[in-house]
C-alpha cells in the first residue's frame, strides 16, 4: 500500500461526497414532479411519452398495481430482448455478421439484463450485434435501472406520506428517472468518455497490419454511449468481453476514476433523497454514514490483500516489490494503468453497488482479496448499493435494527416516525431471507451435481468460490464473476436465471408491501422514547445487524472458499489445473 | 390491474426508440463530428496503412522490439472450432488467463517466462508485469520497470548504445494524471515506433 493510493481513495471518497447533496436534491425535485432546470427541453417529451403509452400521470397507484406494472414492464422487456438477440441475424446494425444467440444464452442474457444483473456468459465482441448491444442491451441498462430507482423512491414514500392510499404512478417514476436523471449525465460523461478515447462508432472490426507484419483484428462499436450508463446504472454488463479492463472500455485512468464514481453517484444521492423526502437531511446522512463505514473496511482490506506479493512467486527471480517504477503486488489479471490502488478500489466499489462491472479480474485476486467483493454482495449490496435496491436495501436493514432495538427495550420500534408493526416485519424478514436462501441453495445444488463441477477452472477451494461467487452475484443482481467458470451451458444459464430473478423480484415485492403499508399509518411525533435515528448509535446499530445478518448467514460457505484458500497459500499448497 | 398491460408493452417500445435508437445514433452522430479520431478507435496509421490503435496492446516477439505482457486471449482452432487455441492479443475476443494464485498452471507459467527473460537480462530480477497477464488479454501498456528491464536486449538487437534507448525508454514514459491518478506506464507500441523513427533518423 502506497500514500498515493490512499490519496486516490481519498480523493475518490471527497468527490462522492461532495455530489450527494446536489444531486440528492436535483433527484428529489424529479421525483416530486417539481421543475427543474431541464424541465423547458425534457417536459415536451415526458408529455409524448405519456401520450403515447396511454398513461394519466395524475392517477397514482396502490402498492399492488405498482408491483404488479413493474412486473409486466419486465416482462415485456424479457421478451424484446429474448427476440433481439435469437432475431439479430437478420436485422440491420450488424457489420461482423453474429448469427441468433443460443436459446439458454439468450434466455439468461435478458434474465440478466432485466434484473439490471449484467452478468455475461457470453463475450460481447463475439456474440452481439450493434442493433443487440443498443435497442437491447443499453435500453436495459437504462430501463433496469430506472426501475429499480423507482422502486426505491415508493418506498421512501412509505415512509414520507402519511394516511395514503397510493405509493405514487410507475410510469411516471420510470419515465421521470430516465429523462431526467439518466439520459441527460450519459449524454453529457458519454461525450467526454468518447474525447478520452472510447470507440463510438457503427463501422466493421479493423484489420490491421503490425510493424512485425502480423495481422490484428480489433473490434469496434457504439462503445461510450452504453459505457456511461452501463456505470451510472449500476448495470454492468460489458460491451466487451473484458469489461471495463478492455481499454476501449476504460482507456486511462481518469476515465476509470469517473466511472466509478458513477457507480456510486446515484446510490449516494438517493440517501439525501431520503433524508429530503422524509424533511430531516441527517437522517439521509446516517444511513450514508453507516455505507461509508463498510465502505472503508472493504476498500482496506482489498488494497492490502492485493498489494501483497504471490508468494508462489517467490523463488522465481520476479519483482513484486512496490517502487518508483511499478506498481508491483498481485498483477496477474490487473492492467498496469490502473495498477493496485486502482483495481482494489474498483473491485470494492463495484460490488459495494450492484454493479458488477470490473476492471481486473477476481478470479485471480488473492483469496482474501477476492472474499471482499463475495461478502459485499452477500451483505446484501447495500454499501451506496445497486441504483435504487440499495436505498431499499439498506431501509429493510434500518427496519430490522429498529425491530431489534425495539426488542431490547420493549418498545414498539418506529422509524422515520413510522410504527413498525408485525406485517411490516415480517415482510422485511421475508425479503431479506429469499437472498440466502437463493445463494446457499443453488451453490449447494452446484457442488453435488456434475453439470455444475464441470464449470470450475481452478480446482481445491477456488473451485468452490467460482460456484458461490456465480450464485452470490445472480442473486444480489450484480454481474461480476469469478470469470474462470464456463457459465455459457445450459445447468448454468438456467439455474443462475433462477438465481437473478429471485433476488430481484422476490425481495422487491414484500418491500413495496412495506411501502403500501407503512404509507397508510399515521406520522408520529418524536417524543423522549423515540430512537434517534440520525446518531451515531444508529449507525453502529445499523452496521452492527448487517454484518450480524451477513456473517451468520454466509460465514460458513465463505470458510470453505477464501478462508481456506488463504490458509493453503500462505502454507505454499498449490492446486492442479482441472 | 391488467390495465397495466398495455402501457407496459408501449413503453417498452417508446423508451426503446428514445434510448436504444435516438440517443446511441445522435451520441455517434456527435462523437463522429467532434471527436473523429477517439471515435473510431484511436488508430495510429504509417504509410497510409493502420498498424495498430494506441490503445490496444500488439503482440511483439522479435528481439528489436519492446515487448508488452504475456496476453491470455484465444481464438477458435481454424482445425476444430469446438477447441480454441492461443492467440495473444487478439482485438477480437479480449480475455484474462482467470487462474488462481494458488493454481499451479499460473506457477508454471510465471517460472518459465521468468527464466526466458532472465537470460536476457541475468543483472535485474523480472518485473512482475512481464511475467503476468493482464485483466483484458490487450494490455498497452508495460510499467516503466518492465521497459527498462528490455533496453539490453533490444539495444544489442539494433546496435545501438544502451544509454540511447534508455534515454527514449524515459521519454515514453506517461506519469500520472495530475501527478495523482493512475500509474506510471509506456505505451509499447508508441515506445516501438519511437524506435523505428529513431533507427531511420
Amino acid at each position: 500500500m502506497t500514500l498515493n493510493g490512499w490519496i486516490q481513495i481519498a480523493l475518490f471518497g471527497a468527490i462522492v461526497i461532495a455530489l450527494t447533496r446536489p444531486f440528492g436534491g436535483y433527484m428529489t425535485r424529479v421525483f416530486t414532479g417539481e421543475r427543474t432546470f431541464l424541465s423547458p427541453i425534457l417536459r415536451p417529451v415526458e408529455r409524448a411519452v405519456y401520450w403515447c403509452c396511454g398513461v394519466d400521470e395524475k392517477q397514482e397507484q396502490h402498492w399492488l398495481t405498482y408491483a404488479v406494472a413493474m412486473l409486466f414492464f419486465s416482462l415485456a422487456g424479457f421478451a424484446t430482448l429474448y427476440a433481439l438477440q435469437r432475431l439479430q441475424g437478420y436485422l440491420p446494425f450488424n457489420p461482423q455478421g453474429q448469427t441468433a444467440v443460443e436459446q439458454s444464452l439468450a434466455f439468461n442474457t435478458a434474465v440478466s439484463f432485466i434484473t439490471n444483473t449484467n452478468w455475461q456468459a457470453y463475450g460481447g465482441e463475439t456474440t452481439m450485434s450493434y442493433l443487440v448491444q443498443m435497442a437491447g442491451l443499453a435500453v436495459h441498462n437504462f430501463l433496469s435501472a430506472a426501475t429499480g430507482i423507482a422502486m426505491a423512491i415508493a418506498l421512501v414514500r412509505g415512509f414520507a406520506r402519511r394516511e395514503a392510499k397510493t405509493i405514487g404512478n410507475f410510469w411516471v417514476d420510470l419515465t421521470r428517472t430516465t429523462l431526467y436523471v439518466l439520459l441527460p449525465l450519459s449524454i453529457v460523461v458519454g461525450l467526454f468518455f468518447v474525447w478520452q478515447g472510447m470507440p463510438e462508432n457503427l463501422g466493421a472490426y479493423v484489420d490491421a497490419s503490425t510493424l512485425e507484419g502480423a495481422k490484428q483484428t480489433i473490434a469496434q462499436g457504439p462503445v461510450a454511449s452504453q459505457e456511461v450508463i452501463k456505470m451510472m446504472g449500476t448495470n454492468g454488463g460489458g460491451f466487451f468481453n473484458a469489461n471495463s479492463a478492455h481499454p476501449y472500455e476504460n482507456p486511462n485512468a481518469l476515465t476509470d476514476l469517473v466511472q466509478m464514481i458513477l457507480i456510486f453517484s446515484i446510490g449516494a444521492g438517493l440517501t439525501n433523497v431520503l433524508g429530503r423526502m422524509v424533511k430531516d437531511e441527517r437522517q439521509g446522512w446516517a444511513i450514508f454514514a453507516a455505507m461509508g463505514v463498510l465502505f472503508l473496511v472493504g476498500t482496506a482490506t482489498v488494497y492490502w490483500a492485493e498489494s501483497q506479493p504471490n508468494p508462489a512467486f517467490a523463488a522465481l527471480h520476479v519483482d513484486s516489490a512496490n517502487s518508483a517504477l511499478q506498481a508491483g503486488g498481485n498483477m496477474e489479471g490487473k492492467e498496469v494503468r490502473f495498477g493496485i490502488a486502482q483495481s482494489a478500489l474498483f473491485a470494492t466499489v463495484t460490488t459495494d453497488a450492484s454493479c458488477g462491472a470490473v476492471n481486473g479480474m477476481f478470479d485471480s485476486f488473492m483469496p482474501l482479496g477476492g472474499m471482499v467483493p463475495l461478502i459485499n454482495i452477500q451483505l446484501g449490496e447495500v454499501i451506496f448499493g445497486g441504483v435504487g435496491s440499495g436505498l431499499y436495501g439498506i431501509l429493510a436493514f434500518a427496519i430490522v435494527a429498529m425491530f431489534v432495538a425495539g426488542l431490547m427495550v420493549g418498545r414498539t420500534p418506529e422509524y422515520l416516525g413510522k410504527k413498525l408493526e408485525s406485517r411490516e416485519v415480517k415482510m422485511t424478514i421475508l425479503a431479506l431471507l429469499s437472498l440466502p436462501l437463493s445463494i446457499l441453495g443453488w451453490s449447494a445444488l452446484a457442488t453435488v451435481v456434475p453439470a455444475g463441477l464441470a464449470g470450475i477452472a481452478n480446482t481445491g477451494p477456488h473451485g468452490f468460490t467460482e460456484i458461490l461467487y456465480a450464485y452470490t452475484s445472480g442473486t444480489g443482481n450484480n454481474g461480476s464473476a469469478f470469470a474462470g467458470l464456463s457459465a455459457n451451458t445450459l445447468f448454468y444459464n438456467m439455474t443462475i436465471a433462477g438465481a437473478m430473478l429471485m433476488g430481484r423480484f422476490i425481495f422487491v415485492i414484500p418491500l413495496l408491501a412495506v411501502a403500501g403499508s407503512l404509507a397508510q399509518k399515521k406520522l408520529l411525533a418524536p417524543s423522549a422514547g423515540t430512537f434517534p435515528t440520525q446518531s451515531p448509535l444508529f449507525v453502529g446499530l445499523l452496521v452492527g445487524v448487517i454484518l450480524i445478518f451477513g456473517g451468520l448467514t454466509y460465514f460458513p460457505a465463505v470458510s470453505l472458499g477464501p478462508v481456506v484458500e488463504q490458509v493453503a497459500m500462505n502454507h505454499g499448497m498449490l492446486y492442479a489445473g482441472p | 390491474m391488467l390495465r397495466e398491460i398495455r402501457p407496459a408493452i408501449l413503453m417498452i417500445v417508446v423508451m426503446t426508440v428514445i434510448t436504444g435508437l435516438v440517443y446511441p445514433l445522435g451520441m455517434t452522430g456527435i462523437a463522429q463530428l467532434v471527436f473523429p479520431r477517439q471515435a473510431n478507435g484511436s488508430l495510429i496509421e504509417k504509410d497510409g496503412k493502420v498498424v495498430g490503435s494506441e490503445l490496444i496492446g500488439q503482440n511483439f516477439t522479435s528481439d528489436k522490439y519492446f515487448h508488452g505482457r504475456p496476453s491470455a486471449t484465444t481464438e477458435p482452432d481454424p482445425k476444430d472450432p469446438s477447441k480454441t487455441i492461443a492467440v495473444p492479443y487478439a482485438a477480437d475476443n479480449s480475455a484474462a488467463s482467470n487462474l488462481a494464485p494458488t493454481a499451479q498452471p499460473l506457477v508454471d507459467r510465471v517460472k518459465a517466462d521468468a527464466a526466458t527473460l532472465q537470460k536476457e537480462n541475468p543483472s535485474a530480477p523480472v518485473p512482475v508485469d512481464l511475467v503476468t497477464t493482464s485483466a483484458s488479454g490487450l494490455d498497452p501498456d508495460i510499467t516503466p520497470a518492465g521497459a527498462l528491464f528490455q533496453v539490453p536486449r533490444v539495444a544489442k538487437a539494433r546496435g545501438l548504445p544502451e544509454d540511447r534507448v534508455r534515454q527514449l525508454v524515459e521519454e515514453n514514459i506517461d506519469g500520472r494524471f495530475l501527478g495523482i491518478i493512475g500509474e506510471p506506464r509506456v505505451n509499447v507500441l508508441k515506445l516501438n515506433l519511437a524506435l523505428d523513427a529513431l533507427a531511420k533518423g
